[in-house]
């Protein structure tokens, strides 16, 4: 099957230090595929240069969604995200002050129209519009079980709730391809196992394919359907969790330290 | 030979007018430095150099003593007393701010320059004062004395002395080195057991005294002083510490320079009522061009 | 620890008479040479320092154990307080008192109150129209005042060169500030907060000087005398009507003012210039484009500014560059910080206590901009939500989608820990 998401030769310098270096990757539809490696190994560098916050110093990296084929080489996050391509981020960056309703409110931005104007003479099209996007965003809060606390602030969530609340304002740009920088950071087991079942729903719900950064191995091999191993900038194994478990380079780099604590 | 006269006379004032700037942009790059504020009350703070160093010249003129006495005390004073406002304006108005959002102390720092400048007019006035005539004058600047006058020469040397003290003691004494270092990472300063609440407060300290000096020699190169200087002088000093890459020392003392003989050249060939208009214009095009400076690098924004 | 309160502030009130004994405590006439020695006035600092720094102590103490500045009051007091304000004859009510009362006000009035209510309620046009900026979108603008000169002139020279009337006046020095708003905004929006905040003060540096030194055009600091005052089908009107004209037209001015923000507040695009002020990356990873975003806001903002500097060009019938200072702007911000920043209600109530406690308390006016000034450094202290924060919003969500039960939730997943907490 064609893939959804593909990076080819990927590499971003900072001044001579090298962070990723030709990283190849792909992505297939539904797939659930995990970035892994030691910290400082360039991950998250990596996602920035795939979602425009960085512009990558060499390769390319295409999205193939909706029928068409899009290079994001150059293009600014927002207009990547329109194209389909929606991430949280590892230091959880809700708006804070803003209700859990509004912050999916705002994902929904860039899939409605209504104007200045609209706004300001509140025409028929635009209040409808508007009550669509409400109940479309508490759809999504109920689907990630946060839709009774939809007035409360976005801050004065429990920290597992405000990583669910990101998820779910990512998928208000309905996105192709969800990126999620270390989800289960800060998390305890029980949420861990939420997590990983609200993410395979997820992914079933909205035929979407997931790309995640994660540190946690029990959650990696448990729900990933391939993994990439980066170390220093470089990416030194693909595969199954199995092949992956048993790749020595793998052992050696990474997971070596990992099975003996 | 005319023209090469009037060309030198240029240049002088404009170095003059340069250092100047400089001594009050090394306060501006200081603190932004460390903390990242735009201290937006230091021209207030050098507004209030040259209001102490008035007064206290004042006082001592009454009872008589030599001009340069006098002009010396004031500006120990002036340095002092600043240094102090320095210090006490952090502790009130930005420390309690630590960790709030960005733009939170930039407007308590607003604020603070409206508090000072209305603190000054209900204190003392807001008309203009005359600061009194102390410079001593100097018989071998007779011959030149066209192109650079006393005031000149002694803004001059004061300052250029002071910014050398000033690199001498970033570069080599233990408070400056973990000035430095705090500059560079925070945290990791913190950590190596630097108390970053000290070295703030020296920042504030020096910058102060620093404005001070440019206060008290601006004050006695002009003749007249009133509570509204501070605004256009701190604005062009930051000018210059943007011009040269905020944040950057050597940066401030090259941007004050260029700034002062920029304006002072177009205000000698051209026209004077484009002075002010030419460094605001300088500084909003620098910033949308080249916000980092001349000297500065640019950032990576972390995410 | 009563005791150590008492000493620390008893330093600090010796530390302060101590710092502010030069400028404070001496005045000298350098011409008389004669020196006055002020010690009265450092014995009230010592004093009023005293004070003030345990008060001081005391708000830390209390912000340290998160307790309110003001003590809340009884909850038996309190609870009848929200009963109060959610019976509809309140809800309602309240505003439609405060109107009524605006309405009369001119009838009963001087000429020279009317006059004075008439300048607050540019000042609450003014800074309603600053909110959106930096209230709503959190882009902190420092040369205000540049917008609202651009919007006075354009009146003022219209006028004086083509004698364009007050109403004709009024739609294009708001396209004219608009225009300057694109101007400006269009390459510096980009600008980090910190640097777009002295760049705008640059420019509206500039545009005064602009003002001053084109004297051949723009009058200079003479300025531009005997400009109409707003016109009503060319009717002729004695002072005592035409101050009550304008008054009511700068009225509706303030309420469709309100009405325009509240509806941007709450729209699609006040939404996401909320997000933009609670964090500009995330926003932008929400697929908006953050340029265009602050491009209108910054744009809508100005163009508030033009009306407004219209407005003030009709009423004082006078202008000069003196007018649009960096004072102005400051003034101005401090009405949005010290309303709290989006709030609407706070932004109103904060302009016109600004304007008519120094107009009504005569002592107060000397104090005024010191107070200000310190205004703007406590209120990002102690309450950087202003003296009345933002109101969230109630959302109606459709009953079919709120009856639902989800697919999701039938599947019985372990989220009732979530649930029961919630």
């Amino acid at each position: 099957m064609n893939p959804v998401l593909e990076v080819k030769k990927l590499s971003r310098y900072f001044g001579g230090l090298k962070a990723v270096s030709e990283v190849d990757l792909s992505i297939a539809p539904n797939e659930i595929v995990a970035l892994i490696g030691p910290n400082g190994a360039g991950k998250t560098t990596f996602f920035n240069c795939i979602t425009g916050i960085y512009e990558p110093s060499e390769g390319e990296v295409l999205l193939h969604a909706n029928g068409t084929t899009t290079s994001l080489n150059g293009k600014k996050p927002h207009a990547i995200t329109a194209l389909g391509l929606a991430r949280t981020f590892q230091n959880i960056r809700l708006f804070q002050e803003m209700t859990v309703l509004e912050n999916v409110m705002v994902g929904f931005h860039c899939r409605t129209s209504a104007g200045i104007m609209g706004a300001l003479l509140h025409t028929p099209a635009a209040l409808r519009e508007e009550q669509e996007t409400i109940d479309q965003a508490y759809g999504l809060l109920r689907s990630v079980n946060l839709h009774n606390s939809y007035a409360a602030k976005a801050r004065n969530l429990p920290y597992g709730a405000q990583r669910r609340l990101e998820i779910a304002r990512a998928l208000a740009t309905s996105p192709a391809v969800l990126l999620l920088d270390e989800p289960a950071a800060g998390m305890n087991p029980f949420e861990t196992r939420e997590l990983e079942t609200l993410v395979q729903r997820i992914r079933e719900a909205h035929k979407l394919c997931v790309l995640l950064i994660e540190h946690d191995m029990n959650i990696v091999m448990s729900m990933s359907d391939r993994i990439y191993v980066m170390e220093y900038g470089s990416c030194i194994a693909e595969g199954t969790p199995m092949e992956i478990r048993h790749n020595p380079k793998v052992i050696k780099a990474y997971l070596g330290e990992e099975s003996h604590a | 030979m005319e023209q090469l006269l009037y060309f030198f006379e240029l240049f002088f004032g404009g170095l003059t007018r340069g250092s100047i700037y400089a001594l009050i942009a090394l306060g501006y790059t200081l603190v932004y430095g460390i903390i990242e504020l735009i201290n937006f009350a230091h021209g207030e703070i050098y507004m209030l150099g040259a209001f102490t160093a008035m007064v206290v010249a004042g006082v001592l003129g009454v009872y008589g003593l030599p001009s340069a006495a006098i002009l010396i005390i004031a500006a120990l004073c002036a340095v002092v007393w600043v240094g102090a406002y320095g210090f006490t304006i952090e502790k009130i108005a930005y420390k309690p701010l630590r960790g709030a959002p960005r733009l939170s102390p930039l407007i308590s720092a607003i604020g603070m320059s409206i508090f000072l400048q209305n603190y000054v007019i209900l204190a003392q006035t807001s008309d203009f004062v005359s600061f009194p005539q102390l410079l001593p004058e100097l018989p071998f600047l007779e011959k030149i004395g066209s192109i650079m006058g006393e005031s000149d020469f002694i803004i001059l040397v004061t300052s250029t002395a002071t910014m050398i003290a000033l690199t001498l003691f970033i570069r080599y004494s233990k408070t400056g080195k973990a000035m430095r270092a705090t500059a560079q990472n925070r945290t990791m300063a913190l950590l190596l057991g630097i108390d970053a609440n000290k070295i703030i407060s020296m920042t504030f300290i020096i910058g102060s005294a620093l404005a001070a000096i440019g206060g008290v020699l601006i004050a006695a190169h002009m003749g007249q002083i009133n509570f509204a200087i501070g605004f256009l002088a701190g604005m062009k000093a930051f000018t210059a510490a943007v011009l040269g890459g905020i944040g950057s020392v050597p940066g401030a003392m090259v941007g004050g320079l260029v700034l002062g003989l920029c304006e002072s050249f177009t205000t000698g060939y051209f026209s004077g009522d484009y002075e002010d208009v030419l460094s605001f214009g300088i500084l909003v095009l620098i910033l949308v061009l080249r916000p980092d400076g001349i000297l500065g690098k640019a950032k990576v924004q972390k995410v | 620890m009563f005791k150590t309160r008492i000493i620390k502030a008893l330093l600090a009130a010796l530390w302060f008479m101590v710092l502010t004994f030069p400028i404070v405590g001496i005045q000298v006439n350098t011409t008389a040479r004669n020196i006055n020695w002020r010690w009265d006035r450092i014995a009230s600092m010592g004093i009023g320092i005293f004070v003030l720094a345990l008060l001081w102590n005391w708000c830390f103490e209390r912000k340290a154990l998160g307790l309110p500045i003001i003590k809340k009051l009884p909850d038996s007091f309190h609870y009848s307080f929200n009963e109060l304000q959610n019976r509809p004859l309140f809800k309602k009510g309240l505003p439609i008192a405060i109107l009524a009362a605006m309405l009369l006000m001119p009838l009963v009035s001087s000429i020279y109150q009317t006059n004075i209510m008439i300048s607050a309620m540019v000042y609450v046009i003014l800074a309603l129209g600053l909110n959106i900026i930096v209230g709503l979108a959190g882009q902190l603008v420092l040369g205000y005042a540049a917008f609202y000169a651009v919007g006075a002139y354009t009146y003022g020279l219209l006028y004086h060169y083509f004698g364009l009337t007050f109403w004709a006046c009024l739609p294009l020095g708001g396209l004219a500030a608009v225009i300057a708003g694109f101007l400006l905004g269009l390459p510096v929006l980009g600008l980090r907060g910190d640097y777009l905040a002295i760049v705008t003060l640059g420019f509206g540096e500039i545009v005064r000087l602009l003002l001053l030194s084109q004297g051949d055009i723009t009058g200079g600091p003479r300025g531009i005398s005997n400009i109409p005052r707003p016109s009503f089908f060319g009717m002729k009107m004695t002072l005592d009507q035409v101050t009550n004209y304008t008054y009511y037209l700068v009225l509706a001015g303030v309420l469709i003012t309100i009405l325009v923000i509240s509806r941007l507040k709450n729209s699609r695009i006040g939404l996401a210039l909320q997000a933009l002020r609670e964090d500009e990356i995330a926003c932008e990873a929400m697929g908006i484009n953050t340029t265009r975003i602050k491009l209108t806001a910054f744009m809508l903002c100005s163009c508030w500014a033009g009306f407004a500097g219209v407005i003030f060009a009709a009423k004082t019938t006078y202008l000069n560059p003196a007018s649009f200072t960096f004072m102005d702007s400051a003034m101005i911000l401090s009405m949005v910080v010290l309303g709290g920043m989006g709030s609407i209600s706070g932004v109103v109530l904060a302009a016109m206590l600004l304007i008519l406690a120094p107009e009504y308390l005569r002592a107060f006016s000397e104090y005024r901009m010191l107070l200000f000034g310190a205004v703007m450094v406590l209120m990002m202290i102690f309450r950087p939500q202003g003296i009345i924060a933002g109101a969230h919003r109630d959302y109606h969500i459709s009953e079919n989608i709120r009856e639902k039960a989800s697919p999701e939730d039938e599947e019985g997943n372990a989220d009732s820990a979530e649930r029961a907490s919630a």
